[in-house]
C-alpha cells in the first residue's frame, strides 16, 4: 500500500524536506468584537465631553472643560515651582527613607534582642499611624521642644538649636514622609535580603569576609532584584503622598494649584494642571525603574531584557527578511 | 614532628537534643588528602564546617595549623575570639560547596578575584592575572567574563575551586563537591581536585566518590552516627572493610 509520496506516522522512509508548515483557520472570538464596539463607543463620548462640548454656563463661551484655563496655568512659574518642590519632596524623603530602611532592617535582623526590638518597635510605629498624623506631628512638635541643646545627657550643655527656625512646614513635611518612609522600606529590604540564599553568606565567610562586607558586597546586591520594584512604586506612591505636605502649607504643587483655584475659582482645571504633572513625572519615573531594574537583573536572567528601543530595532530585522522569503518562494 | 594541619580531639556538637557528632578524635598532615564517607546525617559537614569556625563546637578541642579554632587558651580559660580574628582565620582555610555557591551577581573574573581584593587587599591588576592564571589552571580561560548561570554544573564547580585557590589557602575543605552535577561532569571536577591534590595541597574532602577516594586519599575516615567508625589507608578501609556498618554502607554505594 505504501507509496514513497505518502508518509504517514509508520512509513520507514525519512525525508530529507521538512513538511508544510501548518495553515489553519484560526478561532473566531466574537465575544472580543463586541466588547471593543462598546468600549470604542465609550471612548468616543468620553473624548466627546471632554474636548468638543461646550461650557454650560450663561454669557461664556469655550469648551466644557476649559482647556484654555490648563493651557494658561500649566507652565505658570508659580505652578512649575510647586512641583519643583513636589519633586524635592520626593527625592529627599525617598533617599532618607531608603537608607532609613536598610539601617532598620539590618537592625531587624541583629542578633541582639534589644536591637532589632527596638527596629521592631520603630516600624510599628510608624507604619501604625496615619502620615496625615505625623505630618502635623512633627509641624506642631516644635510648640513642645522649641530649643533643642546637645551636650552630654542630665549634663553641660555644648549647642542650643532652635527648632522653630530650623523645623520649617518644608523640613516637617520631609521629616514626617522620611520616617514614614523608612518603616515600610525596612520590610521591603528586609523581605529582599531573606530572600537570599544562606549559602552566600557562607561562601563570603568561607573567603574570610567580616558580616558587614558580606551584606554590601554579597548580600544586598542580590537583594536588590527583589527590592527594587516595590521601592520603584513607593516612590511613586510617594510623588503622590507628597501631596499631604499642602496641609502645613508646603508650597508643593497640590497646595500652589487649591491656592490659585481659591482665587479664580477654575478648580477642576486646576486639578487638572496638577494632575497633569504629576502623571508626567510618575511617567519619568516608571521609566526610570525599568533600567534600574534591568541593570540589577544581571546574572539573574541568562540574557537580559531588551530595552524598548533594542526591541524595536528587532521587529525591524524580522520583517525584512520575511518580506525577503515572499518575494522569492 | 610537624604540627598536623587539622587536629580534633573529642568533639562534640548537637543542635538542639540532636546529637551530631559524639567525639570526633582526627589528624590531618600537611599535603595530605583525607576523605570522609558516610551516610547520611552521619555529620560528615557539621564536622567540615566546625574546621572553619561556620558552627561553633559544643566540647573537645579543635586545631588548624596548631592554632585552637574559634578561641585562644589563657591560664587554662578559653577566651572567644574576636569577629575580626575568625575571618582572618577562615581566609587561610578555603571551602568548595555542594551547590557551588557562586556569587550570580558577579562575572566569574569577579567572583575569583573578590576575595583576595577585598580581603586579602591586593591590588585588582594583581588579583586579575592570579585569577586569569587560576582558571586556565581549571580549564575555564574562556569563561573569564560569563556568569555564574551562564556555566555548566561542572564549569561552576571549577570556577568554585579557583575561587578558593585565590586566596592561597593552607588548607582546602571540600563537602560533596561532585554530588549536585550530572554523571558526565563529575570528572572534570575530579580531575582538577586529583591535579591540586599531587600539586600538595592540603585537603579534606566529603565525598561519595569511592574511586577518588580510594586513588586520591591518603586517609579515608568513615563516619556513622557521628562518630568515625574506621579510618586508615584506602587499601584497607574501602578494600578490607572491618567494620559491619562500612560493610553495609560499601555494599550500597559501589
Ligand atoms: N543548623 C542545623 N540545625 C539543626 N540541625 C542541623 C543543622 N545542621 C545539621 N543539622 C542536622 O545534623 C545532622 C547531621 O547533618 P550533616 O549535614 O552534618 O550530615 P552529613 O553527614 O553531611 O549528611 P549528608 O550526606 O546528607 O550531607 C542532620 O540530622 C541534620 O539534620
Ligand atoms: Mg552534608
Amino acid at each position: 500500500m505504501s507509496t514513497s509520496s505518502e508518509s504517514g506516522p509508520n512509513s520507514e522512509t525519512h525525508s530529507a524536506t521538512k513538511p508544510e508548515i501548518i495553515k489553519a483557520v484560526p478561532v473566531r472570538h466574537p465575544g472580543r468584537w463586541v466588547a471593543g464596539a462598546v468600549l470604542l463607543v465609550l471612548v468616543a463620548m468620553a473624548v466627546h465631553t471632554l474636548v468638543f462640548s461646550q461650557t454650560q454656563i450663561p454669557g461664556q463661551r469655550g469648551s466644557r472643560f476649559g482647556w484654555s484655563v490648563v493651557r494658561e496655568y500649566l507652565f505658570s512659574s508659580l505652578v512649575v515651582k510647586g512641583a519643583e518642590i513636589t519633586l524635592e519632596l520626593t527625592v529627599v524623603s525617598m533617599l532618607a527613607g531608603v537608607l532609613l530602611g536598610v539601617l532598620v532592617a539590618v537592625m531587624r535582623l541583629s542578633k541582639s534582642r534589644m536591637i532589632s526590638g527596638v527596629a521592631w518597635f520603630y516600624a510599628w510605629i510608624f507604619r501604625g499611624t496615619p502620615v496625615l498624623v505625623q505630618i502635623y506631628f512633627w509641624f506642631f512638635i516644635a510648640a513642645l521642644y522649641p530649643h533643642i541643646t546637645l551636650g552630654i545627657p542630665f549634663g553641660p550643655s555644648f549647642v542650643t538649636i532652635n527648632l522653630n527656625s530650623v523645623l520649617g512646614a518644608f523640613w516637617a513635611a520631609t521629616l514626617a514622609l522620611s520616617l514614614n518612609e523608612g518603616a515600610y522600606m525596612s520590610e521591603i529590604v528586609r523581605a529582599g535580603i531573606i530572600s537570599v540564599d544562606e549559602g552566600q553568606v557562607e561562601a563570603a565567610q568561607s573567603l574570610g569576609m567580616r558580616r558587614g562586607m558580606a551584606l554590601r558586597r554579597i548580600v544586598l546586591p542580590q537583594a536588590m532584584r527583589l527590592i527594587l520594584p516595590p521601592t520603584g512604586n513607593e516612590t511613586i506612591s510617594m510623588l503622590k503622598t507628597s501631596s499631604l505636605a499642602s496641609v502645613i502649607a508646603v508650597n508643593e504643587l497640590t497646595h500652589v494649584a487649591n491656592n490659585i483655584s481659591a482665587q479664580n475659582y477654575k478648580t477642576i482645571q486646576l486639578l487638572i494642571v496638577a494632575s497633569i504633572w504629576y502623571l508626567a513625572m510618575t511617567t519619568v519615573l516608571s521609566i526610570g525603574q525599568y533600567y534600574v531594574e534591568r541593570h540589577f537583573a544581571r546574572g539573574a536572567t541568562r540574557a537580559l531584557p531588551p530595552t524598548p528601543l533594542q526591541r524595536l530595532k528587532r521587529n525591524l530585522r524580522y520583517v525584512r527578511p520575511q518580506n525577503h522569503q515572499a518575494a522569492h518562494p | 614532628m610537624t604540627t598536623p594541619m587539622v587536629k580534633a580531639e573529642e568533639v562534640y556538637k548537637s543542635f538542639g537534643s540532636l546529637e551530631v557528632l559524639q567525639g570526633i578524635n582526627l589528624e590531618v598532615a600537611p599535603g595530605e588528602v583525607t576523605c570522609m564517607i558516610g551516610p547520611s546525617g552521619s555529620g560528615k559537614s557539621t564536622f567540615l564546617r566546625l574546621i572553619n569556625h561556620l558552627e561553633k563546637l559544643d566540647a573537645g578541642r579543635l586545631w588548624v595549623d596548631g592554632e585552637l579554632v574559634g578561641y585562644r587558651e589563657k591560664n587554662h580559660r578559653l577566651y572567644e575570639l574576636k569577629d575580626r580574628e575568625i575571618c582572618a582565620k577562615r581566609s587561610e582555610i578555603a571551602m568548595v560547596f555542594q551547590r557551588f555557591n557562586l556569587f550570580p551577581h558577579l562575572s566569574v573574573l569577579d567572583n575569583v578575584t573578590i576575595g583576595p581584593i577585598k580581603v586579602k587587599r591586593q591590588s585588582a591588576n594583581e588579583a586579575k592575572d592570579r585569577a586569569a592564571e587560576l582558571l586556565q589552571r581549571v580549564g575555564l580561560s574562556d569563561k573569564i567574563g560569563a556568569y555564574p548561570n551562564q556555566l555548566s554544573g561542572g564549569q561552576q564547580q571549577r570556577v568554585a575551586i579557583a575561587r578558593a585557590l585565590a586566596m592561597e589557602p593552607k588548607l582546602m575543605l571540600f563537602d560533596e563537591p561532585t554530588s549536585a552535577l550530572d554523571p558526565e561532569l563529575v570528572g572534570e571536577v575530579l580531575d582538577a581536585m586529583h591535579a591540586l591534590a599531587d600539586s600538595g595541597m592540603t585537603m579534606v574532602v566529603v565525598t561519595h566518590e569511592m574511586g577518588f577516594a580510594r586513588e586520591v586519599g591518603d586517609t579515608v575516615v568513615f563516619m556513622d552516627g557521628g562518630r568515625i567508625v574506621e579510618a586508615g589507608k584506602p587499601r584497607d578501609v574501602l578494600v578490607h572493610p572491618q567494620n559491619e556498618r562500612l560493610k553495609n554502607f560499601l555494599s550500597k554505594v559501589l
